[in-house]
């Protein structure tokens, strides 16, 4: 898995792809740079997961200058929510370690450090930083690259999470999910609001407030739109939402309940729920509400369609043998198969990003958890040991599901690994629930 | 609706971001000056330096919708919700007296319009619980019909578990919760 990156030949042509690349990559570090930290959510690990990998992230030399948040305390915070590393503690290095520093394996063996990031951050004339880093494999003893970031003082977050997207990726082969975005509702009061935060709960902005309950957020594939439900006319109704601009369009307002939206995997079609035609039924309609066309035909409720990741499938609940059980069928229509047996209460699927395993809500002696389905040999395993979890997300990479649950009666998002093994939860402050949440994609 | 950002301040954000953003690879020593959104070659509206990236949409100060006919405010029209059994969806013998009224006020009156909202408890997933209520206000709507009135009269809708009558966690409160609640139009 480790990719190593030996020479600066190659190092230099890695960098200078993404030096090509650089507005692209700037508007992402602006989408994702964190302008005030008020970290609405707080996150608390409540089960760490046993077996984690040691990693050492010393310092950068000279980070003080960027202020109070160092942006190493940003990528440490970062693999220890993965559940995947665990950051060492580490005494104060003289002089400070930096990207260009021969890096002594021997000695961050016997620290007993995996890997090891070092770095530096320099003030440019402009007013601006710029921050280097290296990674290192102490295990095998090699040099796994790294990258130069020109940032303002701003951007700290979003740099950090950079670099931990990159070490994440080096170390375990998967992609790090450290830069995306998660979408959720807080409810304070009679309030409703759909915010959007950084992954790790940081920096959110409220892309709509309403005084009518706002449900069922889903990321367009591209990560500039939202689909979701609100009842700000008394009804149910689909909108489309741009983050870029705020402007929204009606995708679902017929007569009767419009829900349950869902993107195709190439951003073309909207799977939702509509009760014009009688019932509960899936249609698939055009993001800016045309060509609506019916796909399910039964006297059930069908709802809460989900496209597999390669789009030829649409898992969806209904309940037309007598209790809710998820099945699937042919994304323009066909004949259904049921996919859940066990129990009499199964809900809300959620394909994983690879099609393999299929998360869901199960009702389990009157509580209300998550499970997995294996879709290959069909072997299910519940992932929490909550009572009122909702909504499953899986992050992009798969690694790990956020979802809704309540805790004292509360309202809050909890994140557990796929394996079930490492659990954490993000909590509103006092007197706010938080519930529905949508993790974003990848943005390239 | 209304966008919390002025056009202003659009612009101020776009401009800061065209002087604020930059990554370089390690060996170029210019920095960038100028960014831009790549599907549309401009630069982002909305992004960069500014609190506010993502522009809010403010809906908490709409106007309330008008008045109805206040012949449908007192009486027996005057009784707009009924209530249901856990899992069931059939109109108990007890709200029949109320649901002809509501027949018989939408027979005599052709232009009168209305809409019957279906709502949960809050046990289980939010959307099949939309799915639930769709089916208690298809029921009413079903019989409104048999009793006389006309089908482009009453509109169904659900609610789900989103618009609890009672807040608390146990069938004391669940029990408020699943019902159908009758509006009539100047109401919604």
């Amino acid at each position: 898995m480790l990719r190593t990156i030996k020479n600066t030949r190659r190092v230099s042509r890695l960098q200078l792809s993404l030096g090509s690349r650089w507005p692209a990559l700037c508007a992402l570090l602006m989408l994702f740079a964190a302008s005030s930290v008020r970290a609405q959510l707080d996150i608390t690990i409540t089960e760490p997961s046993i077996q984690r990998r040691p990693i050492a992230i010393a310092s950068f030399a000279g980070e003080g200058a960027l202020g109070p948040t160092a942006v190493t305390s940003i990528v440490r915070a970062d693999l220890e929510r993965s559940g995947v590393f665990r950051a060492l503690e580490l005494p104060p290095l003289n002089p400070p370690p930096t990207e260009a520093t021969n890096v002594n394996y021997a000695e961050w063996k016997s620290r007993l450090a995996e890997a090891v990031v070092v770095g530096s951050v320099s003030s440019r004339p402009d007013g601006r930083f710029e921050v280097r880093f290296r990674l290192h494999d102490v295990v095998k003893g090699a040099n796994l690259g790294g990258i130069a970031y020109t940032m303002s003082k701003e951007q700290v977050r979003a740099t950090g999470h950079r670099i931990a997207d990159f070490v994440y990726e080096k170390l375990t082969g998967d992609k790090g999910v450290f830069s995306t975005r998660i979408a959720y509702v807080v409810k304070r009061g009679n309030r409703y609001e759909l915010q959007i935060a950084d992954a790790d709960g940081a920096g959110e902005e409220t892309a709509l407030a309403s005084f009518e309950p706002i449900i069922s957020p889903s990321w367009s594939p591209d990560g500039r739109r939202l689909a979701y439900v609100s009842f700000e006319n008394k009804k149910p109704v689909v909108y489309v939402h741009s983050l870029l601009d705020g402007k929204r369009n009606v995708a679902a307002n017929f007569r009767g309940s419009n829900s349950a939206p869902a993107w195709s995997p190439d951003g073309k079609t909207l799977a939702v729920t509509l009760s014009r035609e009688g019932g509960s039924q899936i249609f698939l309609v055009n993001p800016d509400g045309s060509g609506v066309r019916r796909i399910t035909t039964s006297a059930a409720i069908d709802t809460e369609p989900r496209y597999s990741p390669d789009g030829k499938w649409i898992y969806f609940t209904s309940d037309r043998g007598g209790s809710p059980q998820i099945y699937r069928m042919p994304s323009e229509g066909g004949e259904p198969q049921r996919v859940t047996f066990e129990g009499s209460y199964n809900v809300s699927p959620r394909p994983s990003p690879d099609g393999k395993t299929l998360a869901y809500i199960t009702r389990n002696s009157g509580r209300f958890q998550v499970a997995l389905q294996d879709l290959a040999n069909r072997q299910v395993q519940i992932i929490t040991d909550s009572d009122r979890d909702e909504s499953p997300s899986f992050a992009p990479n798969g690694r790990m599901i956020l979802l809704a649950t309540v805790i004292g009666g509360r309202g809050l998002l909890s994140a557990v690994s796929a394996d079930g093994r490492f659990k954490q939860r993000l909590s509103a402050a006092a007197g706010a629930d938080v519930r529905e949440p949508a993790w974003g994609p990848f943005i390239e | 609706m209304r966008a919390s950002l002025t056009p202003l301040l659009t612009a101020i954000a776009a401009a800061m971001l065209i002087a604020g953003c930059g990554t370089t690879p390690e060996d170029q020593t210019q920095a960038p000056t100028t960014a831009v959104d790549p599907t549309t070659g401009k630069p982002p509206a909305t992004a960069g330096t500014q609190p506010q990236k993502v522009p809010g949409v403010d809906l908490t100060a709409k106007a309330d919708a008008k008045g109805a006919d206040p012949r449908v405010k007192s009486g027996a029209l005057a009784r707009r919700s009924i209530y249901y059994d856990y899992d069931q969806f059939d109109i108990k013998d007890e709200y029949r007296a109320l649901v002809e009224a509501h027949a018989k006020y939408l027979r005599d009156n052709p232009s009168a319009k209305m809409l019957i909202q279906g709502n949960t408890d809050e046990r289980g997933s939010r959307e099949y619980n939309v799915g639930l209520g769709q089916r208690r206000s298809d029921g009413v709507k079903k019989m409104l019909v048999l009793l006389g009135a006309r089908d482009n009269q009453i509109e169904s809708v659900s609610l789900g578990e989103e618009k609890p009558q009672a807040d608390g966690h146990e069938e004391s409160a669940w029990s408020k919760n699943r019902r159908s609640d009758i509006l009539y139009g100047g109401e919604y």
